[in-house]
């Protein structure tokens, strides 16, 4: 903060409590439980928003300061990289299908988010909370724009980027991430907090974020490089408010606690399912691999989470219930999740391949109890499938888990050959899950999730009745082109093409 | 001479996304276009809010405003998070050299004392007045309808924090923190001040997004600011001797210059679409309009005394005028 202040010599706290918090006041024209309608049902008590410790201390005119400087740094650079093809300096073309996942499934997250700290912004009876919820909202703004414009230039030459919005929407595996936010933004505002402030920005943004970058870092891809740092010291503001956020939750009420572990329980379990994603990324999309999953968790997953949860057990908060499912599952999802898009590649907006003898030697030793005696086997007989000219194709219809909308890939955490499915009734309804986690997290909220949209059904009523190309039509699906295996695919003949253009005399 | 650089061509497949060669047929999209038009999700929602069921997470019902396109709401300014962030980094370079040059030259302390004493009187609660802005553009922007419109009303919200902030430092420059205390105590119990803190608080419970929008950012801002920074700081102080004051107060003048030009076509806009929507703002305006007018007047007499009823008529009639332009007519 540069403020200037002439006459007393203000400490830095109290200044900033002037510029802020300072600036509420009790209301007596109305009632405040008619100003903040929705801060009580969720059970949560506050008594005292004076005690919530501002997380960052940033007036606006500092804001606009740095952010401008960040911004200036940032698009100078995407402008440098579209105007001298830096698309052709990224490894293979294979490392695409990430920034194609990223932008249909994490992109729109961002606006979302931001959509739901504006409402927090506004819902909390605390100008410290209000405030630190404002930045964060006009941050999720910024992210999901520079996400656009940094991947705007591969979408002039790849296929799979062009129909982003109309995929976030009506796209199967889209839902997956959307309906996580769409169930953190109809949730009521301390569980959001918990949601996207806690969960996902403080728990697991790492596991997100840093492979993220890394991985495009690793692959040459400068303009995702650079929206990465750039968002990074916004990412560092978040990750403290986030665990501001529940400190003062756990603080002000013993009662709250029960109610926050329920929901970090939940929640932690949700962003998992989600972040299944990144594991497949990892482990098989990026042709210059950062380190395994497997890895990735070791250090962002069990470390830094280890830590946390020690340093939150004061509180009386503990490990979320799905950890020890989480762990059983590492050494398996990245295999699972990539076997399923690639059985499922027609009716993808991204495209997958059976991994080569390199690749899969490199499996082998990343993942040494499961890759040889689970995968491997499958993976071979695939590729005998495609060389036979019999590509291996699941035209029948994905099973689909009622509450994180991942299809049904995963196995029992104790019995890698059992594969995992549960089932539960309701209202005389039955409904499916992948695991565990996801079952209890339907039962503590079923009026909440039999609401969900799933994409499956849709397939049978208008506008498409069952027809696969209308299908297509309808999520933006341009078939031989956005879809398929990425051998033979057209990004890969042009990528190539161009780089020996760039490269060569010919 | 110029030299062109030669770098390997090659042909792009595609100019846009999708969604913006739907809207703006096959060119190049614009990086305001990128970045605003159908980002919001729209379809296949997954839940309804536990806050209260009876909306959708993303609704354009909750207000009586009618669109067949919210995105029809651009902002002439194109603002997108780096246009506006660029934009507010030079104004608050400005602002910072003009507090400096007060600071430095000792400005301050040469105000004549009854004008220093009207500035203190009649900024300083004002930055309360900042902080409901703030609340009120950050819930059109949580509750609003389309990209396009709420991320103006976020940055709106934000610019209405660092006018709040601006005003606290003009209170500690000319009156240390016991100004900042006064202020405070004439907000919550001056006479002067009640009218205008019910019509923020009554706001407070509007929850019709675009209702808020008018009445917050045209009806009151709308007045407000020509009153008291072109009126009062920029005119009847600045004669006299205060400008010094006016340098403080450069940012918020400007700002309100700038953003009367997106509040504007945002009436216009909507206006236009039907006379259901014409007759809605013509009726909120009016009510709006003429409270805000009530109860700006104690604030004017502050500082014009007889002549406040005056100014306050001119200042409406300004308005009228102003509104008119979009369509609305009161």
């Amino acid at each position: 903060m540069d403020m200037k202040v002439a006459k007393k010599k203000l400490a830095l706290k109290e200044k900033y409590r002037l510029l802020t918090r300072d600036l509420g006041w009790e209301p007596t024209y109305q009632n405040k439980d008619e100003i903040y309608p929705y801060t009580k049902y969720e059970g949560i008590r506050i008594h005292d928003w004076d005690k919530w410790e501002d997380p960052f201390r940033l007036t606006m005119d500092s804001y606009w300061k740095y952010q401008a400087e960040k911004e200036r740094k940032f698009y100078a650079i995407i402008d440098a990289h579209a105007q001298n093809n830096g698309h052709l300096h990224i490894t293979d073309a294979r490392y695409l299908s990430a920034l194609k996942i990223f932008l249909q499934a994490i992109s729109p997250g961002e606006y979302a988010a931001g959509k739901g700290f504006a409402r927090m912004g506004r819902e909390f009876p605390g100008v410290g909370t209000q405030v630190a919820c404002q930045m964060q909202a006009i941050d999720e703004i910024r992210h999901a724009q520079t996400q656009i414009h940094a991947l705007s230039n591969y979408n002039k030459f790849y296929n799979g980027f062009h129909a982003f919005a109309d995929a976030r929407d009506r796209m199967w595996y889209c839902t997956v991430p959307r309906s996580f936010f769409d169930d953190a933004v109809s949730a009521g505002p301390f569980e959001f907090m918990i949601a996207i402030g806690f969960s996902f920005e403080y728990v697991l943004t790492n596991l997100l974020f840093v492979p993220f970058m890394s991985g495009a870092a690793y692959n040459g891809d400068m303009a995702t490089v650079t929206f990465g740092f750039s968002a990074q010291s916004d990412e560092a503001r978040h990750m403290t408010l986030g665990l501001e956020c529940i400190k003062f939750m756990l603080e002000q009420d013993p009662a709250n606690l029960p109610i926050v572990q329920g929901w970090i329980d939940k929640w932690f379990w949700r962003g998992f399912r989600v972040l299944g994603l990144v594991s497949t990324m990892m482990d098989y999309m990026l042709p210059k691999r950062v380190m395994s999953w497997r890895e990735a968790w070791n250090i962002y997953g069990i470390e830094n989470g280890t830590a946390l949860f020690r340093d939150l057990a004061r509180y009386g908060i503990r490990a979320p219930a799905g950890w020890d499912d989480a762990e059983k599952a590492i050494d398996h999802m990245s295999h699972q999740f990539m076997l399923g898009l690639y059985q499922w590649s027609f009716g993808t907006a991204l495209h997958s391949w059976i991994p080569s003898d390199d690749d899969m030697a490199w499996l082998a030793k990343k993942y040494p109890d499961t890759f040889d005696k689970y995968y491997r086997p499958r993976w071979e007989h695939i590729k005998k499938l495609k060389a036979a000219g019999t590509q291996f194709a699941n035209y029948g219809l994905a099973k689909l888990c009622q509450t994180c909308q991942l299809p049904i890939v995963f196995t029992e955490p104790d019995d890698p050959t059992r594969s995992a499915q549960r089932e539960g009734e309701y209202k005389g309804e039955k409904y499916h899950f992948c695991s565990d986690g996801c079952q209890h997290i339907f039962e503590n909220e079923p009026e909440k999730y039999i609401q969900a949209w799933l994409p499956m059904p849709q397939l049978f009523q208008d506008p498409i009745g069952g027809d696969l190309a209308a299908w297509m039509d309808w999520v933006g699906l341009r078939n031989g082109k956005d879809n398929g295996d990425f051998d033979g695919s057209e990004d890969q003949k042009n990528f190539d093409a161009w780089r020996a253009m760039a490269t060569s005399n010919q | 001479m110029q030299i062109d650089l030669r770098t390997v061509s090659i042909q792009p497949q595609r100019q846009a996304f999708d969604h913006l060669v739907r809207r703006f047929g096959d060119k190049p999209a614009s990086r305001y276009q990128e970045g605003s038009y159908d980002i919001q999700a729209t379809e296949n929602l997954h839940y309804r809010p536990t806050w209260d069921p009876d909306q959708l997470i993303y609704d354009k019902s909750i207000t009586r405003i009618v669109m067949a396109d919210w995105y029809a709401l651009k902002d002439p300014r194109q603002f997108y998070y780096n246009t506006y962030t660029l934009a507010r980094a030079r104004q608050q370079e400005t602002t910072e050299a003009n507090f400096t040059f007060v600071e430095t030259r000792g400005l301050a302390d040469m105000l004549p004392e009854e004008l220093k004493q009207i500035a203190l009187k009649v900024l300083v609660p004002l930055r309360h007045v900042a902080w409901g802005a703030n609340q009120n553009n950050t819930f059109v922007c949580g509750y609003g309808y389309a990209a396009i419109f709420t991320q103006a009303c976020m940055f709106h919200a934000m610019d209405n924090l660092g006018i709040a902030q601006y005003l606290s430092r003009i209170g500690l420059l000319l009156g240390d923190t016991e100004a900042l205390d006064e202020g405070k105590k004439s907000w919550l119990e001056g006479d002067e001040w009640q009218p205008l803190r019910r019509y923020i608080e009554d706001c407070l419970v509007v929850r019709d997004p675009f209702e808020l929008f008018v009445a917050q950012n045209l009806a009151l801002d709308g007045l407000l600011y020509p009153l008291i920074y072109e009126r009062i700081v920029d005119g009847h102080l600045s004669s006299r001797g205060g400008s010094a004051i006016a340098m403080l107060t450069q940012f918020m003048s400007d700002w309100h210059e700038e953003t009367r030009k997106w509040i504007d076509a945002v009436l216009k806009t909507a206006a236009a679409e039907s006379e259901h929507n014409r007759s809605v703002l013509q009726e909120w305006t009016a009510k709006w309009g003429s409270r805000a007018a009530s109860a700006l007047l104690p604030v004017a007499q502050l500082a014009l005394g007889a002549d406040a009823d005056e100014a306050i008529g001119e200042e409406m009639a300004a308005l009228k005028a102003r509104l008119k332009k979009t369509g609305i007519e009161i």
